[in-house]
């Protein structure tokens, strides 16, 4: 579809608006109006039509200012739908975005059937035309983009407690209703922009995933903003990159490419899909593997506690401090399957907690040290439960379990000061492991 | 916090912080409030009492201009509510806001701030400072830098409440603070309200629990559609005055506020 | 622009009008039987992202099959559908993502992934994507088969068992759509998967709408389950009216629509979905319980009723008060608020024959007497309502027994008269008339 002379103005063009679609698009995901995008890019049809007709060019401009002319009408038909019947927000989106692509459709027929419009074709306006895109069109896509990052700087900490609580906003005197109209109002001007090159379904995508994949990166508004332009930037690059037949087909990946007639728009949709799952899979903290990384190991730590505890109890009646125990007596002990104890107890060896002699373990210093922490406050736990909750003895073994792994150290501490000065702990025991209550299966 | 004294608290006159007259609102035509009149002096911890669907949040809500008014008027301090805005601190139910938006504690209490600063001006060191030590306040300088979902239910609502100190208010109003959290939650928050009525200031709480009511407030406006009472715990907090709140006897207001809406447009 | 005007009732396209109606009727009927539950379960942009998602299932199955047989699109369509909705609820859940926004994603990305194997693959396919998008009901329609001495499209042979399926889903499971779309949780705690259900739907709406699309374009399929179902929701309040209003609307719809497009020589779907956006304005101005018209209408009513009550008990009271005293007509409409709708109130009570004018002034009638006693009766009732019950200030329950007189029919009234303490005065003192 384009050569190589082409492909780095059109790179450039794509990732400009991806940066500007993903930046302002972050503001329409969090008032979670996503779909709002979806709309304004169906509502613009009849717009693009309108001004085809009166202008009689594909010039990007005029065709852009009657997009933004009908996407805006469809904003307001839809508040006006919410506000005045009772028809439900999503609702008035579908009955909006269909009734006006409709009449975009008819305005098309139209188009067609005069002689000078026969070349401009839905397939543009569902693809755009990417590879068209000229010098001024990307003059016109940095300004915009510009001008909507200055605006969301200069008005950043209002729209920034607009998002997230509007009636808190309002209550402090902001006019959330116009703050509100003035988003979307920037939301339909980068849509609009965009239209004419990547089509209606990358301008819908563009605005919602880059912001969705982002959110896995950061807790905070402002990196979310900035990593959302750039996962746009990216897709939108990313995406050329797939289409331009000379760069693909060095890194094998040619049959994508466009010269088998795949439009770049769906390429640049795919290529934020990628992004997103990246980000969604691997992001530090709240990507799905972190997550279920730290989930293994607090499980991983639950059962060495369990394991500790177990060795600390067999052994608490013999007359040394470390004796040793035989593993077959440990396994049967605990509320665990056997067959995963000796996998433990090699994990716990190689933590320098234990130290095993053919059948028999036994804890090294530190390992008691551990345990008997452990122990504490599974006791001290206990205690609590048996008296101001009146669980029985019996019943609490289980509640402690649950708790003994999360307790900070003061609560321990408060705790224990409790339990003492109302005389359930003997004064001296301060930091020391009480007695169980209840007696300790063999 | 560094509250300057009030004039209340120096002994003189007390005034008026809160008056509110003939006030009615109704949602699509049905009345949930009829002719609300009511004054509450500077310095006073005043509940909202009244069983559910009595109108407590709707009473809040309409204070602070976020419903439209059928008839009535708000005064804070003797003023038309918009045009004292600065003078009033706002703690809504926690569950009305997202609490996984991308935030941390800290963000969320220099919100408090932006009324003062006016269009366009950002939060600066000072403002952030001043944050610090509503967070302080409220027991949770340590988690000023956690996003907001990390926090317990407890703490989400100690952000909204050191929010509304940042506002930097004479009278506030908080919907629910109470409303599932911890001891340890439910024992800071008092302190902190104690703490701004040494401090001169008014605060309106929407409160469930009628066990603590007496104990924690000395000011009580039962509700229950209409004002039942309105005065000190004292005085007005009585068998009686609660049986009028919660007893069957609103019946037929309810019926007329259905008859109203059934013959009013939708 | 010139349009060449064609007349659709003319003998050359008579014919093909009735085929492209009769096609998009079955259509737009089936979208608008599982289209109502999408606007009542409020998941209305589900139709959207599910009419954009089913194309990668649709063009695998072309790939596999190597045909365009009904079989495999439905097969194609329904998988698609349910990875969409499973999709967008994993990362809702997983993920955090707000629900619409999740939809957006998974959508669009479908869509692409459709594109692309499409344009890759099966480009030679008489399938393509601005057919996809736009529909082609006017060759379908004109592709006929004689049967039974009539000429059909065949494309009602895909279109018409979607139909046939939809309406024997709805029969068979109609309460548990009606109890799971009213109340998720209930539905399950009675031992209806609701889940399922949703699943179930999701994948009927994908297979209506990839049968639709050949026909009638992707768009229009989201324009037929959203706006009838809009509208009909307008018009009535019960679910089985509301699925029977929606399908009138479906057919009306796709015979105007029809007419207009071949008339104005332009696309019958576009234009259908322009129809279908006039009828739901209409239906938003014009619904005899919900429009603005209507709504303004009966605002306009109540404002002249509670003027001529107004006047009638006003008359009562100065009658009462001192019953020589006649006010001249000018004297009583000043007394309301003056202007033309207080004389319209005026006239209309004169009609009526409620009061009469003579010489000295007006005078009620006794009919006119008997109205505005009740009305008094209320005012005085609830005042004494308000002051003994509620503990109002005598000079606070006016202004509200003034507004609420008009609002209260009889059986509250005597509601309220048997549970006030039995008095025959309000708390001005002034006698409560029987």
């Amino acid at each position: 579809m384009f050569g190589p002379s082409v492909v780095w103005k059109v790179m450039l063009g794509a990732a400009l608006l991806g940066a500007a679609s993903g930046f302002i698009g972050t503001f329409a995901v969090l008032r979670r109006r996503a779909l709002v995008g979806d709309m304004l890019a169906h509502a613009a049809l009849p717009g693009i039509c309108l001004a085809f007709l009166l202008v009689g060019s594909r010039e990007l401009f005029s065709l852009s200012l009657g997009a933004l002319a009908t996407g805006l009408l469809g904003v307001v038909c839809v508040a006006a739908i919410a506000r005045w019947t009772r028809t439900s927000q999503d609702a008035a989106i579908g009955i909006v975005l269909s009734t006006f692509f409709g009449a975009g459709i008819v305005l098309l027929t139209v188009i067609q059937s005069n002689p000078t419009g026969h070349q401009a074709g839905i397939d543009t306006y569902l693809f755009g035309e990417i590879a068209s895109l000229q010098s001024r069109d990307l003059g016109t896509i940095g300004i915009t983009a510009l001008t909507v990052l200055f605006l969301v700087l200069l008005g950043f900490k209002e729209l920034q407690v607009l998002s997230f609580d509007p009636e808190f906003a309002a209550a402090q005197g902001w006019p959330t209703f116009w703050l509100d109209l003035a988003v979307m109002t920037m939301v339909a001007v980068v849509t609009t922009i965009g239209l004419p090159i990547c089509g209606v379904i990358l301008m819908a995508a563009m605005l919602i995933t880059p912001a969705v994949a982002a959110r896995f990166w950061t807790n905070r508004l402002e990196h979310l903003l900035a990593i959302a332009a750039l996962i746009g930037a990216l897709a939108g690059a990313g995406g050329c990159l797939l289409a331009a037949p000379q760069l693909t087909a060095t890194i094998g990946l040619g049959w994508l490419s466009s010269s088998h007639g795949v439009p770049p728009g769906p390429l640049i949709v795919l290529a934020g899909t990628a992004l997103l799952m990246v980000s969604m899979f691997f992001a530090p903290e709240r990507g799905l593997v972190a997550r279920a990384w730290r989930e293994r190991k607090l499980r991983a730590r639950i059962a060495q506690d369990h394991l500790l505890r177990a060795l600390y109890e067999l052994g608490e009646k013999e007359p040394e401090a470390r004796p040793w125990i035989d593993q077959h007596r440990l396994m049967h002990h605990g509320h665990w399957t056997p067959s995963t104890v000796p996998f433990r107890l090699s994990q716990a060896d190689r933590k320098g907690l234990l130290e095993h002699q053919s059948n028999r373990v036994r804890f090294t210093d530190r390992g008691r040290a551990l345990a008997a922490k452990l122990v504490r406050t599974h006791r001290l736990w206990e205690l609590y439960m048996v008296e101001d909750w009146r669980r029985s003895p019996e019943l609490v073994d289980r509640s402690a379990d649950a708790v003994e792994h999360s307790l900070p150290e003061e609560v321990v501490e408060r705790l224990e000061a409790l339990l003492q000065s109302e005389g359930r702990l003997p004064a001296t025991s301060l930091g020391e492991v009480p007695e169980s209550p209840h007696p300790i299966e063999p | 916090m560094s509250v300057a004294p009030s004039i209340a608290s120096k002994k003189v006159a007390p005034t008026t912080a809160l008056e509110i007259h003939d006030l009615t609102v109704a949602y699509r035509h049905k009345p949930v409030l009829w002719d609300i009149d009511l004054e509450v002096p500077e310095g006073k911890l005043a509940c909202i009492v009244g069983p559910n669907g009595a109108g407590k949040t709707t009473l809040i809500k309409a204070t602070l201009g976020l419903v439209p008014l059928a008839s009535g008027n708000v005064k804070i301090y003797g003023r038309p509510y918009r045009e004292q805005r600065h003078l009033v601190g706002y703690v809504p139910q926690r569950e009305t806001v997202d609490w996984d938006f991308p935030v941390t504690a800290l963000d969320v209490v220099k919100m408090g701030t932006y009324g003062k600063l006016g269009w366009f001006r950002r939060p600066g060191a000072r403002e952030r400072e001043w944050a610090r030590e509503c967070l302080d306040q409220v027991e949770l300088a340590d988690f000023a830098h956690r996003q907001i979902r990390q926090l317990s239910g407890g703490q989400q609502q100690r952000v909204f409440l050191a929010r509304a100190l940042a506002q930097d208010a004479k009278v506030y109003f908080m919907d629910e603070p109470f409303a599932g959290v911890d001891a340890a939650t439910e024992g800071a928050i008092l302190r902190l309200l104690q703490d701004l009525r040494s401090a001169g200031k008014t605060v309106f709480v929407v409160h469930h629990d009628l066990q603590t009511a007496e104990e924690y407030f000395d000011w009580v406006i039962l509700l229950n559609m209409r004002l039942l009472a309105c005065g000190p715990v004292e005085t007005t907090f009585t068998r009686e005055n609660l049986h009028k709140t919660y007893g069957g006897r609103l019946t037929i207001l309810d019926q007329a506020a259905e008859a109203v809406s059934r013959r009013s447009p939708e | 622009m010139f349009l060449a005007l064609t007349n659709p009732f003319g003998p050359d396209m008579l014919p093909l009008l009735l085929q492209v109606v009769l096609l998009a009727s079955l259509v737009n009927v089936s979208c608008a039987l599982v289209g109502s539950f999408l606007v009542l379960r409020r998941m209305s942009m589900m139709g959207d992202a599910l009419s954009h998602a089913v194309l990668p299932g649709l063009v695998i199955a072309f790939l596999f099959s190597g045909s365009l047989g009904v079989v495999p699109m439905f097969l194609g369509a329904i998988a698609a559908g349910i990875a969409t909705t499973f999709l967008t609820q994993a990362l809702h859940q997983y993920g955090h993502v707000s629900t619409d926004a999740s939809m957006g994603v998974v959508f669009t990305s479908f869509f692409a992934v459709g594109v692309v194997l499409l344009k890759r693959y099966a480009s030679n396919v008489h399938l393509d994507v601005s057919c996809v998008y736009e529909g082609s009901l006017l060759w379908l329609a004109m592709d006929t088969e004689t049967v039974a001495g009539l000429e059909i499209p065949r494309q009602v042979a895909v279109v018409l068992p979607v139909l046939l399926i939809n309406l024997a889903v709805m029969t068979l499971l109609w309460k548990e759509f009606k109890l799971t779309t009213f109340d998720a949780a209930l539905a399950t705690s009675m031992g209806f998967s609701a889940p399922v259900i949703h699943y179930l739907l999701m994948a009927l709406v994908a297979m209506t709408a990839v049968a639709s699309f050949r026909s009638v374009g992707s768009i229009l399929v989201v324009a037929m389950l959203i706006v009838p179902p809009a509208s009909a929701q307008l018009l009535v309040h019960r679910l089985g009216p509301l699925l029977a209003v929606a399908c009138a609307i479906g057919v009306f719809v796709a015979a105007a629509g029809a007419t207009l497009a071949i008339w104005l020589n332009v696309e019958p779907p576009g234009m259908m979905a322009v129809v279908a956006g006039v009828v739901y304005g209409l239906t938003v101005l014009f619904s005899p319980t919900s429009g603005l018209l209507s709504r303004a209408l009966f605002h306009r009513r109540t404002a002249s009723r509670i003027l001529r009550e107004d006047l009638l008990a006003m008359l009562y009271r100065v009658h009462e008060h001192d019953a020589d005293q006649r006010l001249s007509l000018h004297e009583a409409i000043d007394a309301v608020g003056g202007g033309a709708a207080a004389r319209r109130a005026f006239r209309s009570l004169r009609r009526q024959g409620d009061l009469r004018q003579t010489v000295e002034g007006l005078a009620l009638t006794d009919q006119g007497r008997a109205t505005a006693s009740q009305l008094v009766r209320t005012h005085r009732l609830w005042e004494t309502y308000l002051v003994e019950e509620l503990g109002l200030a005598l000079d606070h329950v006016h202004e509200p027994a003034h507004r609420i007189e008009h609002f209260i029919d009889e059986e509250i009234r005597e509601q309220l008269a048997k549970s006030l303490p039995q008095s025959a005065e309000d708390p001005h003192g002034r006698d409560i008339p029987e």
